[in-house]
């Protein structure tokens, strides 16, 4: 059984300020982790700082290890075939995160020529299929298309497909959401649902929203200025948080959700 | 066509490459021919006249475009491989070693070419090669910086993150991201700076620094027209003219380029 692990994880800046302290986590294969915190509480360091990607001049310090082989601080050769091979990562927001000069189709080739060293034809096959994976319609059509010219939705699918296509283990998923809208969220959700569980991916799913990482996840952990404040069984958190800031946050969810159903006849 | 700068460049820089093929196939006669009458004006013996020693002036023309052509493309060539190499590699630099390129880099846009260009021929002899050495050097600054600054740009873009975290090395991320976004400002940049180049191979050789006889240069031309402006006084016209249609069509293909190169600008036309 495969397992992602950080401890004691820790990130600094340059001169010294602690932008993440002492976090630690286990995700297996197959289980679904959501990181939820507001912004500025470390969500993105701590997915750039596990696959060793942080900003110039910050540094981390603590344990990652993958199946128990250290991949914090491993040499850059060792992570180039850990990252997009066992762990990929889908960002926020899925224009900025595709080259605007490239086809959708050679980006999302570009692992698959890498990792599994596919050329030509099997590249452009394996690409489609991986475009198709992700509901796309008409694949042909988007591989050939530059990222400008497509919707927002489907710019997070072709993320997603460029994510999955090396079939990793562990698939981090930062608010992968955040930058669409209401219905293609549901969608996009309930996609990414149902790929992790097809595949038996480790799923860390990172978001600000408590409602969305509720319901991709199946443990959640709070993280509030760079410290994790509380960790547990969604249900469990949900129904009796523990710390004031979680407790802040449930309630917050449920005063939106209230909102709604007050407004039903 | 989608663009019209690109067209009327690619027409008026065509013509002046056509017009240095055929000077490498055939001139109407030896440059180093001097049995015309001097100064004669322009007739049917010699289309644009002789000029003070007795040469044929369109023979001199024409192998003109081909000095031209050639000093600027080599010149291009040179520049544009070192500057783009000093600009990635400033752009991947750590910080101190990136200021101090963007020190030097300043400096050196900060003196100007043609004075850049004659210390480098005055420490070489005057050549075809020294020429293209002395103008590619001087425009290696001049591609560096704006390219450093793309690099830099573009890498701090979340798709080379993403990139990276789908396991892509450095090299892949430059051939495969850093180059294909920095090259429509690039091909821009090398398009304006090939007008450039020509106009400071004429400036060499108007002060007497390009390439020796047997090749002839527009800025040689001109000089010798402006010394016998005088008695032949449409001298001037050939050369002059050519030059800024040369230069007209290479800043026009930069235009070009520019549309053509950016998919993002593509359709808008």
């Amino acid at each position: 059984m495969s397992l992602l692990e950080a401890g004691n994880l820790t990130v600094r800046t340059a001169d010294g300020r602690e932008l993440l302290r002492d976090l630690s986590f286990r995700l297996a294969r197959g289980d679904r982790l959501g990181l939820i915190g507001e912004s500025g509480a470390g969500k993105s360091l701590t997915v750039l700082a596990i696959v060793g990607l942080l900003p110039a001049g910050m540094t981390a310090s603590g344990r990652v290890l993958l199946d128990g082989e250290p991949i914090l601080g491993a040499p850059e050769w060792v992570l180039n075939t850990v990252r997009g091979r066992r762990v990929a990562v889908v960002f926020q927001d899925p224009l900025a995160a595709l080259d605007p000069l490239m086809r959708v189709g050679a980006q999302v080739a570009e692992p698959l020529r890498r990792h599994r060293g596919l050329r030509g034809a099997a590249a452009r096959r394996a690409a489609l299929e991986a475009l198709t994976e992700v509901r796309l319609g008409d694949p042909e059509r988007i591989a050939r298309s530059y990222p400008h010219e497509i919707s927002g939705g489907q710019r997070q699918r072709v993320a997603m497909a460029m994510a999955l296509a090396c079939e990793p283990s562990f698939l981090i998923a930062d608010e992968p959401t955040a930058a669409l809208d209401g219905t293609v969220q549901a969608e996009m959700l309930a996609l990414l649902e149902r790929l992790v569980a097809a595949r038996g991916m480790g799923l860390l799913f990172v978001g600000h929203d408590l409602a969305v990482v509720a319901r991709v996840s199946r443990r959640i952990l709070v993280l509030e200025r760079g410290r994790a404040v509380e960790e547990g069984e969604v249900g469990d958190v949900l129904r009796a948080p523990s710390h004031p800031h979680t407790r802040d946050l449930v309630s917050a969810a449920r005063r939106l959700h209230g909102a709604l159903e007050r407004m039903l006849p | 066509m989608r663009s019209r700068a690109l067209v009327a460049g690619c027409v008026l820089l065509g013509g002046v490459v056509a017009i240095a093929m055929v000077s490498a196939l055939w001139t109407p006669y030896d440059p180093a021919d001097t049995s015309g009458g001097r100064l004669e004006p322009p007739g049917p013996e010699h289309w644009l006249g002789t000029d003070r020693l007795g040469r044929d002036l369109l023979t001199q023309l024409m192998i003109g475009a081909r000095v031209a052509l050639s000093i600027g493309a080599g010149a291009v060539a040179l520049g544009g491989a070192l500057g783009l190499l000093a600009g990635i590699a400033a752009g991947f630099a750590v910080r101190w070693l990136d200021d101090m390129m963007a020190v030097v880099l300043d400096l050196l846009i900060a003196f100007p070419t043609l004075l850049l260009a004659m210390l480098v021929i005055a420490a070489r002899r005057g050549s075809l090669l020294s020429a293209v050495t002395a103008i590619g050097l001087a425009m290696t600054a001049v591609v560096a910086r704006p390219a450093r600054q793309q690099v830099k740009r573009v890498l701090a873009q979340d798709y080379v993150t993403a990139a990276r975290t789908s396991g892509t090395s450095w090299p892949g991320i430059v051939a495969g991201h850093v180059l294909p976004n920095i090259w429509p400002a690039l091909a821009v940049n090398l398009a304006l700076q090939l007008g450039r180049a020509v106009l400071a191979e004429a400036g060499l050789s108007y002060l007497g620094l390009g390439p020796p006889p047997p090749n002839a240069s527009w800025g040689h031309m001109l000089r010798e027209a402006q010394a016998t402006v005088l008695v032949a006084p449409g001298d001037i016209v050939a050369p002059g003219l050519l030059l800024v249609l040369l230069v007209i069509g290479v800043n026009l293909l930069a235009d070009g380029v520019r549309e053509v190169a950016d998919p993002l600008l593509r359709g808008r036309w």
